[in-house]
């Protein structure tokens, strides 16, 4: 047994800083109070966002879907693209939380919270999307399958409807792992907090009180809950990408889909932990638990992912020129250098080209670099999906049947808005949800043993220092 | 009801709590529930823990969700034969990818449902006996024990300097 003790000056490996457990409470639960200006203005601009989105997506509903520019070849443009952006982001979520645990990584602890509660968020945005794309949104529960009035079933060979099944299984197994993750740190908070705070968390957390009976199910549930997760993860994105793949669009029809998406979607959501974790621990002051070390493995991440996604760029030019099919290599020609040429280079830029700094070690270890670059993955990232779906469509087979996309003002005030809305949802996780997961840190610092002495200390001494209100 | 006696008592180190439940078990005294901040192995280890049931609820839900969505897509395509795009009425390499999804998504629910029903939460009793620190960074032994051993169980708590103690008559906190 080790002779660290709870008082003594070595913390953890990746946690240098935390001397004691009771600090880690008092740290974690001091963003759950009553929020300052700031809060409140971000808070008020994430509510015009929505506001916006609402009055575009009003308009949508009371003149129809022909006020956004989506028209026969582009019939699927802006809407799409942020769902699968949207579902992207919701990855690493999951990946953080579930195949980093089960793989043991020792960086996940800290960092997990923040990115499963993006992950929830995120999902709970995405799902807006194919209910504004579909138009007549009051026919959205058509989505559902059941069968129509001749009892006709709905056509399982489809993507689409994998889509649903997928999207739905993952926001509801991202959304139970995140709260059953979060019960142990309610009963902390509902431990520190007073008054109507108290009696929240007292229902919340179930009546956790920590017991060995609850917390030998409970870890073990965990396990069994991240080995389902782990392939989930892969899926989901997997059946987005067949959402184009199994079409015969040039630009979609292709085998490496699947793990390009999936390797894009973990690209995507560690930038946006990245860029959202950043914000977290400067606001709240939590430089001991997210530190370099924790910036530098996930920096590492997004570089391995976009190695993948350039690597997979760059494979579809060459399986174009390579495969002799002349209307292939067109819409590859015309990605590259036709009307949406910017788009295409964005997307190369932010993803393939920006990211070659995160080989250097200075890069790795600078807050403010990485949340630069963490910025040109998420634009990078929404331009991929864009260029995949909108340029594909618009340079198919027949050259009658090219044409032009231009998003109109209400899908472009729609995409603007849902950042309002995911802003909104993180914002109040903020200040109601413990930002980083006490129990588990708890697990990775050293235990608490009775110091080394000829006489023991009379307990006395012991209770003050360890009270933390 | 028993008139027994219900101790708590409250460590700051890690040591000390696993000490004091190997004694207890050594004593014979087995109503022993531990508290702790974090799920801690060699607590549990004191304990003497067996596998736990739900990963039987994690099996079954998600064998079910499988056998269900095959039955489920299987089903309704033969219930109404349509072809479309030239393909099998059952389609299964199409059909997989529900049924990973139903056996993830039912593997999931019903591991929750086992979790539930066997950590025995949630818990709406009211706590008796309880120390906030627990979730800060204490180690808590609760035992029950008849009046006789009382001064036993007392004695083998006291020995590894609880920071607090606290006891309560029993029958008080039986729901």
């Amino acid at each position: 047994m080790r002779n660290d003790t709870v008082n003594g000056s070595r913390g953890s490996l990746t946690h240098p800083d935390i001397k004691t457990m009771a600090e880690v409470n008092v740290d974690v639960l001091r963003p759950l109070s009553r929020p300052g200006k700031g809060w409140w203005m971000l808070l008020g601009l994430c509510v015009l966002g929505i506001g916006l989105m609402l009055w575009s997506w009003g308009i949508q509903m009371r003149y129809g879907i022909g006020v956004s520019g989506l028209t026969s070849p582009v019939g699927w443009g802006v809407y799409i693209t942020t769902f699968v952006f949207w579902v992207g982001i919701a990855h690493s979520g999951t990946l953080i939380s579930a195949v980093l645990f089960l793989f043991r990584a020792p960086w996940r602890q800290s960092i997990y919270r923040v990115a499963e509660a993006m992950t929830v968020f995120a999902v709970m945005t995405a799902g807006l999307f194919p209910l504004i794309h579909v138009g007549r949104v009051w026919h959205a529960y058509w989505l559902i399958p059941y069968p129509n009035s001749r009892f006709l079933w709905p056509n399982f060979r489809s993507p689409l409807v994998w889509d649903v099944f997928a999207v739905t299984t993952y926001f509801t197994v991202s959304a139970i792992f995140f709260y059953l993750g979060t019960i142990p740190d309610l009963a902390a908070a509902r431990d520190a907090a007073k008054g109507f705070r108290k009696k929240l968390y007292s229902v919340i957390c179930l009546g956790w009180r920590g017991t060995d009976r609850e917390w030998h199910h409970l870890s073990k549930a965990y396990i069994f809950l991240a080995a389902l997760a782990t392939p989930l993860v892969l899926s989901v994105h997997s059946v987005v990408s067949w959402d184009f793949a199994v079409g015969i669009v040039p630009g979609w029809h292709a085998t490496i889909f699947a793990p390009y998406f999936v390797a894009g979607a973990i690209f995507s959501g560690v930038a946006m932990v990245i860029t959202l974790s950043v914000l977290v621990r400067k606001a709240f002051g939590l430089e001991a638990y997210l530190t370099i070390k924790h910036y530098d493995a996930m920096a590492k991440l997004c570089l391995v992912t976009s190695m993948i996604v350039l690597y997979a760029y760059l494979s579809e030019f060459f399986m174009a020129w390579y495969s002799g099919e002349e209307v292939e290599r067109a819409a590859f020609w015309a990605r590259l250098f036709g009307g949406y040429w910017w788009a295409t280079w964005v997307m190369l830029v932010c993803n393939g080209f920006v990211p070659i700094m995160l080989w250097f070690k200075r890069v790795r270890h600078s807050i403010a670099a990485l949340f630069t670059i963490s910025i040109f993955v998420n634009i990078g990232m929404w331009f991929e999906r864009y260029v995949i779906i909108v340029t594909s469509l618009h340079h198919e087979y027949e050259p009658f049947a090219w044409g032009m996309y231009r998003p109109s003002a209400v899908e472009m005030g729609i995409m603007v808005g849902s950042f309002g809305w995911f802003g909104f949802w993180f914002l109040l996780f903020t200040r109601l949800l413990p930002p980083v997961a006490i129990a588990e840190l708890k697990e990775i610092l050293p235990k608490p043993m009775r110091p080394v002495v000829s006489n023991p200390v009379p307990s006395a001494d012991q209770s003050g220092d360890m009270s933390n209100g | 009801m028993d008139s027994g006696f219900g101790i708590l008592a409250s460590y700051s180190y890690l040591d000390s709590a696993v000490k004091a439940i190997e004694q207890l078990k050594k004593a014979g005294l087995k109503e022993i529930t531990a508290y702790m901040p974090y799920p801690e192995h060699a607590v549990e280890d004191a304990l003497g823990y067996d596998q736990s049931p739900v990963r039987v609820w994690a099996l079954v839900g998600g064998l079910c969700g499988a056998a269900g969505g095959l039955a489920f897509t299987s089903w309704t395509s033969v219930e109404w034969p349509l072809v479309t795009g030239g393909k099998p009425i059952l389609s299964i390499p199409a059909y997989i990818i529900i049924v990973f999804e139903m056996m993830v998504l039912f593997g999931a629910l019903s591991t929750v449902i086992g979790l539930f029903i066997n950590s025995r939460l949630p818990q709406v009793k009211p706590m008796v006996v309880y120390d906030p620190e627990f979730t800060g960074g204490k180690y808590g032994v609760y035992i029950k024990v008849p009046e006789a051993s009382r001064e036993q169980a007392m004695q083998i708590l006291n020995a590894e300097i609880p920071d607090q103690l606290q006891e309560h008559q029993m029958g008080d906190d039986r729901g």
